[in-house]
């Protein structure tokens, strides 16, 4: 028996982000096809280069991704704490059974980051290596019903898988990366051994034109998809707890206070963006070239989507 | 969590696992023998309420069918509390010999909350117990899971966790436990205990 719901998928969403992950999915075969050209053009020392790029590359992302809940931890300055560690942490884990409660969830690890930065994250690889961490700063401005939002967006981001998803999807980047920075030294230091092949091309140029290209599409490919689980995370996170609204204001509460933060924290916080609930890096004006580099959606367009959840939650059960 | 799902970052909303909650009554007879805790007749629902009129309008429903059978029957009337999350308890008050009927209230709330879509909502339900040295106990059912957990409370938000598992296994097959004591989470303070 199917239960009554008021559940409805977002299917633009859907859409938007399955075409999103469609053309990096394009992106990565390029390359590949572009390497092997390159390959068989140039002879077997291209290959040896492009196999290490892509071995260095995947350790990177393997290593990220299993370290990924200590790493966060240590760059954001966080620690673990147990419901006995004062009230906050009390206040907090309390928060957190409810929504794994409510989620069906296993129940995350629990840091508190001590800076007065107003700001939240979830990471680890999969759920049950999950951490979810929220600062000092978040959890003096908001009341317990907007924390309760933010927690449930986060816990969303974790129930989505988002850190391995983003993983993969930065895969194709940190390769195109590595070969840009392999090339360019390739260039400086290798350049005596074409001798004999005066009148072609050279290897490392072309890599490199052909990294930087991928590179860039990828990268802006990855801020976008980044956006749309953002906006998954809001949604799922506000049906959770019934509560689009609580998450609004403090979205509103949290966005306005990242301007006053003192740039030493932002550059400490910045490899922590893309899991951030409300990213430290302040890009100013909601709209335009900002927008395509931000690892976030605008605070409006955010607004706007649990307006319509708000809405939904309203009308009668179908 | 399907693995489309994950790809495309959705998650549906979990619904509340119901019928498990019946083994209630033939377990506190159990719990009684083994134990000596005897219900104290009060037991409660708890659910985060889902902003807007539409949810307020069930809620109200579902208080005034309470309040209706428990008058006709001569009892208390429902009590609704708060707790300092944010989530709501629906208190239903009635004799400790009417174990049956408390269950039966608290399926009543479980129902209407489900048939009009808010089953996501429910996140658990709270039996009060006693012993004769004024133990405090309560079982606790998990909506989502369709499993339950003690929990005994001491003064100054400690657990006594060796009733707990003292409890669980007095009870032993009766109740479908939560065998992921992560999820044994505490309800301090919970209206109805």
């Amino acid at each position: 028996m199917a239960a009554r719901t008021r559940y409805a998928p977002d299917r633009g969403l859907t859409v938007r982000m399955t075409a999103t992950m469609f053309l990096l999915g394009l992106v990565f075969v390029a390359f590949i096809a572009a390497i092997i050209g390159i390959g068989t053009a140039y002879g077997a020392s291209s290959s040896a280069i492009v196999l290490f790029a892509v071995v260095l590359g995947g350790g990177f992302a393997i290593g990220s991704l299993f370290y990924s809940d200590k790493i966060a931890l240590v760059t954001a300055g966080a620690r673990e704490v147990s419901p006995e560690d004062g009230p906050m942490a009390r206040d907090l884990h309390a928060i957190v059974d409810r929504l794994c409660a409510l989620a069906d969830m296993p129940k995350p690890r629990v840091a508190i980051a001590d800076t007065d930065m107003p700001n939240a994250f979830a990471t680890g690889r999969n759920a049950d290596h999950a951490v979810v961490c929220a600062t000092t700063g978040l959890m003096r401005r908001l009341d317990k019903e907007e924390l309760e939002g933010v927690l449930a967006h986060e816990m969303s981001h974790v129930a989505h898988k988002d850190v391995q998803v983003m993983t993969i999807a930065s895969f194709l980047a940190i390769i195109a990366a590595l070969l840009v920075r392999m090339a360019f030294y390739g260039e400086l230091f290798g350049g005596g051994r074409r001798d004999n092949n005066q009148n072609a091309v050279p290897i490392w140029l072309i890599l490199m034109a052909v990294s930087v290209v991928v590179y860039a599409i990828s990268f802006l490919l990855i801020r976008l998809l980044s956006r749309y689980r953002e906006l998954s995370a809001d949604r799922s996170g506000a049906l959770l707890t019934g509560q689009p609204s609580a998450l609004a204001s403090a979205l509103q509460k949290v966005s306005g206070r990242i301007a006053q933060i003192p740039t030493k924290d932002l550059r400490t916080a910045q490899p922590l963006n893309a899991f951030f609930f409300a990213p430290a890096m302040h890009l100013s004006g909601g709209s335009g070239l900002a927008n395509i580099f931000s690892t976030h959606p605008s605070l409006e367009r955010r607004l706007e989507e649990l307006n319509k959840i708000q809405k939904q939650l309203n009308q009668r059960a179908g | 969590m399907g693995f489309l799902d994950t790809l495309l970052g959705r998650t549906k909303p979990v619904q509340p696992k119901l019928d498990d909650l019946f083994a209630l009554p033939s377990a506190a007879v159990t719990l009684d023998a083994g134990a000596g805790f005897k219900p104290t007749g009060s037991g409660s629902v708890c659910f985060r309420a889902a902003e807007g009129r539409s949810f307020a309008d069930v809620q109200k429903d579902v208080q005034d069918l309470l309040n209706t059978s428990s008058h006709a029957e001569g009892g208390l009337p429902v009590e609704v509390s708060k707790d300092e999350y944010g989530f709501t308890w629906l208190i239903s008050s009635r004799m400790s010999d009417e174990l049956e009927a408390l269950v039966t209230d608290l399926h009543a709330v479980n129902s209407s909350l489900v048939d009009n879509g808010f089953g996501p909502q429910l996140l658990c339900t709270l039996v009060a117990f006693r012993d004769d040295q004024e133990r405090r106990l309560a079982l606790i059912y998990l909506y989502k899971r369709g499993t339950f957990y003690p929990f005994a409370p001491l003064s100054g938000e400690r657990r006594d966790n060796a009733l707990e598992l003292q409890v669980k296994g007095v009870i032993g097959d009766d109740l479908k436990w939560e065998q992921d004591l992560a999820r044994w989470f505490p309800v301090w303070g919970a209206p109805g205990m």
